[in-house]
């Protein structure tokens, strides 16, 4: 066969190809499962359907949010880009029909008609033992109780059937909020405890495999690794009847299948796909990309103030002038991110979190800083990072590396295995490294408490302690919690100001939480969890 | 025969339980905290040691081999923590999965290696040997990463002819009720053509990647031992008293080179199963290669050990098939009772 002929066949066969539509192998039935199914295809999948489970992973966090309900839940707002927002500070009620805060306590009425996926009513027992549960059973959940002052069983008072009362340890801001967190959901405690052991008296091991509340969706089929399917909970009452009917969610290991997939048309829904086919699908326009920057996260890079040079102030101004902001932008993020640097001059701090600092690239500055700090000629030292996201973190790494060459910094580059990442960090002896942190409450001073503060808590990477700071921080925790707002605006802006000060890691930019639908797909809702809310979506 | 395989089996037994000691030790030595990985992102110190109480990690190494090795001897292979289902479940749903992958793409393979290599032998220097010889090189060279991806780039995103890579089963069919765990024969039990065909064409890709990779030892071997075979005297003789080719060909000839290819068959089956990991990636299917790399990536020791065993465990008893097929190809290589 010439060459001239070959090449013809093969263009017939494409263009044979093209006509030929996809074989139908569903029937008229199944085209309608599929009109009323939403098929979310994402990396992986959950590890176990109870956020109260020993080790649930993020994944399972999305099973819980949308299949069980809480007191209360947050009003929507419109947030940047219009996309809805959940707003802060608004709450609306959920399984309770009424909040009433008082003093030092705050009261719920159940609704009378909510009933769980077995029919049996939901009743103020069951949401004491599932507050009770959360607060017990250790780990995440009980951790993330008490961040919300929520930590022992004695603060949930059974009023009667359909009243309960939680009492506050102390005021704390933070304490309604973090009842509408994904944490204090209402299980089904009778089903539940008819599958409790003496070795398992809060039954992880039933609700691990399914789920037994009252949200408004629930899981009929879990294949772990591969697939959840949900059905939609017909009797539920915690708001407006979601519009999808069953929910697919497959798990589709490789991204190119995942952007085929979407571009084929096949998938409804993806949110986890490298930032380059992110804006690259926003470009040819076939699908709907939704773009919203994490709430109260930021990437940034860490440096260690207890291992030297790091110690010095100087050299870590320095590294932060050496850090090349935009190009971090455009070639590692393609813009999908929100910049937390180069804040004009003269700008005023303000009362937020995350904010930009005024750190700009100035390779001469940076290496007068470095010259200043006793170091004219750099020094040597490792750069790590977290393999698990190396997508973001090796081009960044290595343009930082690239960066911090021109002043004279040498640095290998280490990189750390997901599974390991969380020990090396915990060790705080990285000396260079960069991460991310976001925290599910938006409250500056909630950020700062795990991440600045003297308690050196396990995301103080950089084991900052100062004085200075510690007072801020509780200045403006103690001032939120009596509503003092104008002592609350002054330790805010102080301790942002100390913090760019005194610099032990560089905030680089807000991550976006991305994700692309289909056209027909709408009524995506941004939650502080940035995972998907089945509830609102809507397929035409 | 039945003394043979228990005697092959007796000898197993030792190389088992050292599979079992290297695999216990090798995955306490891998780096990562366990604890610190489940203990999810907000963990205090505490929680993370609440955490490694849970899960035993706390007692001495050689208490949580007894512990391990008391639960093997009753079925038990511990819980996987990242999908958190017991270990034997998912390696019973799982292993059906690859090994009806892995099989179909064998028989692919061999369905087109074993007459290439023929071909190639009886005429060697020819365009068909040629043939043979790019075909295995290109199949070879490409990772099987690479030919999955391309495969579904051309024949799932711009021709549309085949499936969506989302695993065994279109989304909107439900699997055949549960015999052997093979969808195909399942499907054909239950008299489910619909199930069938959808199952079958998820397979063509993954088991044609498969195929492609495996095509290479299969025709050269088969190219390589028909060549000394054809060169051999009592092929001279049957050729001289006048057989007709095709006897000679497939009679005498091909039986004799069997067994050098029936040995690169078993190895290029376990090599599959082992190839299978990064297809299984690509296609989103749901076997044990991806299984054990998933736990692997977070450390989860249960799914690792049982993982190794059980491909130990499949590595004997292939073997003995294999060395009883020996004796049944050709009776001079039986083996002693």
């Amino acid at each position: 066969m010439k060459r001239r002929d070959f090449l013809k066949s093969v263009s017939g066969l494409a263009a044979a190809g093209a006509v030929t539509p996809a074989p139908a192998i569903w029937s008229a039935a199944k085209a309608d499962a599929r009109s009323e199914t939403l098929l979310i295809v994402s990396e992986s999948g959950p590890n176990n359907l109870d956020i109260h489970g020993v080790g649930t992973n993020v994944p399972g966090y999305e099973v819980s949010w949308n299949c069980y309900d809480r007191l209360i839940s947050h009003e929507m707002k419109s947030g940047p880009g219009g996309v809805p927002y959940y707003d802060r500070d608004k709450f609306k009620p959920e399984l309770a029909e009424d909040m009433n805060v008082g003093e030092m306590s705050v009261t719920f009425k159940l609704k009378k008609n909510a009933k769980f996926h077995d029919g049996a009513p939901v009743t103020a027992r069951d949401v004491k033992w599932s507050l009770d549960r959360a607060v017990s059973v250790g780990g995440f959940p009980t951790f993330q109780m008490g961040a919300g002052s929520l930590t022992k069983t004695e603060q949930f008072v059974v009023v009667d059937d359909n009243t309960v009362r939680i009492d506050f340890a102390k005021k704390d801001r933070l304490t309604i909020p973090d009842l509408a967190v994904i944490v204090p959901c209402i299980v089904n405690s009778e089903l539940v405890k008819k599958s409790a052991t003496e070795k398992d008296p809060w039954g992880l091991e039933y609700t691990k495999q399914q789920t037994a509340g009252s949200g408004a969706y629930k899981v009929t089929k879990w294949t772990a690794g591969t697939e959840v399917v949900m059905e939609r909970n017909d009797a539920w009452v915690g708001g407006p009847l979601p519009k999808v009917k069953r929910i697919v969610w497959r798990m589709v290991p490789q991204a190119g299948n995942r952007r085929a997939l979407l571009e084929r048309g096949d998938a409804d829904i993806s949110y986890d796909l490298p930032n380059k086919d992110f804006v690259e699908l926003k470009d040819n326009g076939k699908l709907n990309i939704v773009s919203v920057p994490y709430s109260n996260g930021v990437q940034y890079i860490g440096m260690n103030v207890k291992i030297a040079p790091f110690d010095n102030p100087k050299v870590r101004e320095a590294v932060a002038c050496a850090i090349p902001y935009q190009k971090i932008m455009d070639a590692v993020l393609f813009g999908l991110a929100k910049p937390m640097f180069g804040a004009a001059a003269d700008k005023a701090t303000e009362v937020a979190w995350p904010q930009p600092t005024k750190y700009v690239t100035d390779i001469a500055k940076a290496k007068a800083l470095l010259a200043e700090a006793g170091h004219p000629n750099g020094f040597e030292t490792t750069l790590s990072f977290d393999l698990g996201f190396a997508g973001v973190n090796e081009p960044l790494c290595v343009l930082v590396q690239e960066s911090l060459a021109q002043i004279g910094i040498k640095t290998t580059i280490d990189k750390i295995p997901g599974a390991n990442w969380r020990t090396e960090l915990n060790k705080k002896v990285l000396p260079l490294y960069t991460n991310v942190f976001s925290g599910w409450l938006d409250y500056p001073e909630y950020f700062f408490i795990w991440c600045y503060d003297g308690k050196n808590s396990i995301f103080n990477t950089m084991s900052y302690q100062s004085k200075a700071m510690d007072e801020f921080i509780h200045g403006a925790v103690d001032a939120a919690a009596v509503g003092n707002a104008a002592k609350y605006d002054t330790d805010v802006k102080g301790f942002v100001d100390l913090a760019f000060k005194d610099i032990p890691r560089i905030p680089l930019y807000q991550p976006y939480v991305n994700v692309a639908m289909q056209k027909n797909v709408s009524g995506y809702q941004y939650w502080f969890h940035r995972r998907l809310d089945y509830r609102t979506l809507v397929k035409a | 025969m039945l003394t043979m395989i228990s005697k092959r089996l007796m000898f197993a037994i030792p190389s088992l339980i050292g599979v079992v000691i290297v695999t216990f030790l090798l995955t306490r030595a891998l780096p990562g905290d366990p604890a610190a990985y489940f203990a999810g992102p907000a963990a205090s110190k505490e929680a993370i040691e609440q955490i490694r109480k849970k899960l035993g990690l706390d007692k001495p190494l050689i208490e949580q081999f007894f512990r391990y090795t008391s639960d093997l001897a009753h079925g038990d292979f511990g819980n996987s923590l990242t999908t958190g289902q017991p270990v034997a479940t998912e390696i019973r749903n799982r292993l059906p999965a690859s090994a009806e992958l892995t099989l179909l793409g064998l028989v692919v393979s061999v369905m087109i290696a074993i007459p290439l290599g023929v071909l190639a032998a009886t005429r060697p220097g020819s365009w068909i040997d040629h043939l043979c010889r790019v075909t295995t090189t290109a199949g070879v060279s490409l990772p099987v990463f690479f030919t999955g991806l391309v495969l579904v780039y051309v024949f799932y995103f711009r021709l549309g002819w085949s499936p969506a890579p989302l695993g065994r089963l279109d989304v909107f069919y439900s699997a055949p009720p549960h015999v052997t765990g093979f969808y195909l024969i399942d499907a054909l039990i239950a008299r489910d053509f619909e199930t069938f065909r959808s199952a079958l064409s998820q397979l063509i890709l993954p088991a044609s990647t498969l195929a492609v990779f495996s095509l290479a030892p299969i025709a050269r071997m088969t190219r390589a031992s028909m060549l000394a075979v054809l060169a051999s005297d009592f092929v001279r003789t049957a050729r001289a008293s006048g057989l007709s080719p095709s006897t000679v060909i497939v009679t005498y000839a091909f039986r004799n080179a069997m067994l050098p290819v029936i040995t690169t068959l078993s190895m290029v089956f376990s090599f599959l199963l082992g190839a299978n990991v990064l297809v299984e990636k690509v296609f989103a299917w749901p076997g044990i290669g991806s299984y054990a790399v998933e736990a692997l990536i977070s450390s989860d020791f249960a799914p690792v050990q049982g993982f190794v065993l059980t491909m130990a465990v499949m590595y004997v008893l292939l073997n003995l098939i294999i060395d009883i097929l020996y004796g049944v190809i050709d009776p001079r290589v039986r083996l002693e009772g």
